[in-house]
């Protein structure tokens, strides 16, 4: 029994890690093998020099749209916390009488999926004057009314006694936050702010209706631009590819713990 | 600083960005979907109701309903059980279950702009020598056409594998936690009783993972509503998107901003119908559970 569970699971990872595999395999052989009429799983060589080449190659503006959506994910991780933060304390800790009606403000916009309204929300963007503006693929992106509950939520719970410790210390409202629960939320924080980034990093549609100069391009549009269009090399679009989810593997490697807690935090709401 | 001061310096910056992200857009929309109005964003003439009359006549778009609802009925049953079938092998192992753990949850950091690009050039390229089709020809099966097949039509499962693939570990997680959250005393009552390993399974396991199931189906549900990224980079190609398997999204992004002039009435009409659709459905969720 335990036998087949180990080797159901076996199969299961190698099933999960051979597109990885391809990702990499593909970026380093030849445009001649990878339409070659066998497939083999290892390539026959493996060409480093494809790297050279790949950010050699004026076509393909990988090193601008890799700094360009390194922007965004970095700006809309910080801002969301920020703001969501801020938020959530101040719905579940500041007593006023417009309290609840601003609560429901914000969970009522949770029934609606941002990506359902991205023609409305284009129509707003673009009267702003922010089409293919670093504003526009940054800013509407910031109000998660989900954030903002996930804070509420846990803010509810934090230890109250910290607070009227240091409310007795003299501080408001505002110095209790950022000396006292900032400080000792910071896991929360972390598993929230992992969650923001990879989901900044990897967000496919908003960037395609916003980013339509090659300048303004985030890796995802750019990826896509070539896959559809499938105007460059097979391989330098898939060296590209593996270049592109590089700083996501790291991530995952170095906060992985954060980001577990993240997933079931924002997962499930209690 | 007065409690209403300090409430609005907390709050105020997030409920005015709510209000010009969120409520103005869809107010606006509300707006426009009365009106003519091609490329521009302001309305120009009044039609009534005519944008949602062709809308919900008009065949492109409740098509789209009916991809959604072909697209939901294989990824949701299908992420559910395998994602729950992980979730128990995986806490059911104690050597080297964070490997396995970190393994199936990788994909997660892919996009599903470089998972289009694997399923659509290597996996399923529909090439001789493409690994689905060496697969096949272990099998003595003839070489498909994976993505660009109709009849049948094969591309749904270029679609569903790729979309299995990166949502699978997301999903385990969640499982993970509902499971960790069950008393272990519920399974030693039950091994009392004298339960078998798949009663236990009927009986505890299952009822008590209810708060999470109707959770991660309704997560998938709203996720195969917004179905764009894997659509687009998939069937999209230099000369366009097919005619077929255009799910809501992919048809309002090609009504609102596609290259044949831009109709910004009918898109309006259109994420109108869609926002009413979603919410109804998560009120009635919501009702249904409570009960």
């Amino acid at each position: 029994m335990k036998a087949l569970r180990y080797l159901a699971l076996s199969i299961a990872a190698v099933l999960f890690l051979v597109p990885f595999y391809l990702v990499v395999r593909n970026g380093l052989v030849s445009e001649a093998e990878i339409s070659a009429a066998s497939w083999t799983f290892l390539p026959s060589s493996v060409r480093w020099e494809n790297f050279a080449e790949l950010f050699s190659d004026p076509a393909v503006p990988l090193v601008r749209s890799m700094v360009n959506s390194l922007v965004v994910a970095v700006l809309q991780t910080l801002g969301q916390l920020l703001l969501c933060s801020l938020a959530g304390y101040g719905l579940a800790r500041i007593p006023y009488r417009y309290s609840g009606v601003m609560f429901y403000f914000v969970v009522a916009t949770l029934m609606i999926p941002a990506a359902v309204t991205f023609v409305p929300t284009f129509v707003v963007v673009s009267t702003l004057g922010w089409v293919s503006d670093l504003r526009g693929l940054v800013i509407p992106g910031l109000f998660s009314g989900f954030t903002a509950f996930l804070f509420r939520q846990y803010f509810l719970n934090f230890p109250r006694e910290l607070e009227e410790a240091a409310r007795i210390d003299g501080l408001g409202h505002w110095g209790t936050f950022w000396r006292v629960v900032v400080p000792n939320s910071r896991g929360f924080f972390a598993a929230l702010g992992v969650i923001a980034f990879v989901t900044s990093w990897n967000q496919f549609l908003w960037p395609l209706v916003i980013a339509q100069d090659q300048e303004s391009w985030t890796v995802q549009v750019a990826l896509s631009t070539f896959l559809t269009a499938q105007s460059i090399n097979v391989h330098e679009l898939f060296l590209a590819a593996a270049v592109s989810i590089t700083p996501l593997v790291i991530v995952f490697v170095a906060m992985q713990r954060w980001l577990v807690r993240g997933v079931a935090e924002t997962g499930i709401k209690e | 600083m007065s409690h209403a001061r300090a409430f609005w310096l907390f709050v105020g910056p997030f409920a005015a960005g709510l209000l010009v992200f969120v409520y103005v857009p869809i107010g606006w929309s509300v707006l426009l979907s009365f009106f003519d109005a091609r490329n521009t964003v302001t309305p120009v003439e009044f039609v009534g109701l005519r944008n949602y009359a062709d809308m919900l006549t008009d065949g492109p778009f409740l098509r789209s309903l009916g991809t959604f609802s072909v697209f939901a009925a294989f990824i949701v049953p299908l992420t559910f059980v395998l994602a729950l079938v992980l979730a128990l092998l995986v806490s059911q192992i104690s050597f080297m279950q964070a490997f396995f753990r970190s393994v199936f949850f990788l994909p997660t950091a892919c996009s599903y702009v470089v998972a289009s690009l694997v399923w659509k050039l290597s996996v399923f390229n529909g090439l001789r020598s493409g690994l689905a089709n060496t697969v096949l020809s272990w099998f003595g099966a003839d070489p498909v056409a994976w993505t660009v097949s109709t009849s049948p039509p094969w591309y749904w499962l270029v679609l569903v594998t790729l979309r299995l693939w990166l949502q699978l570990g997301f999903y385990m997680i969640l499982f993970i936690a509902g499971l960790q959250r069950i008393p272990p005393v519920l399974y030693e009552a039950a091994a009392l009783d004298g339960a078998r390993s798949w009663q236990a399974f009927r009986f505890v396991t299952l009822p008590q993972l209810r708060t999470t199931s109707v959770a991660v189906l309704l997560l998938l549900l709203i996720g195969a509503y917004q179905a764009f990224d894997e659509f687009y980079n998939v069937l999209g190609t230099d000369r366009g998107y097919p005619p077929f398997a255009r799910p809501p999204l992919i048809y309002l992004y090609y009504t609102a901003l596609g290259s044949g002039g831009q109709d910004f009435g009918h898109g309006s009409a259109g994420a109108v119908i869609l926002t009413v659709l979603i919410v109804g459905v998560t009120l009635l969720q919501g009702r249904v559970v409570r009960r």
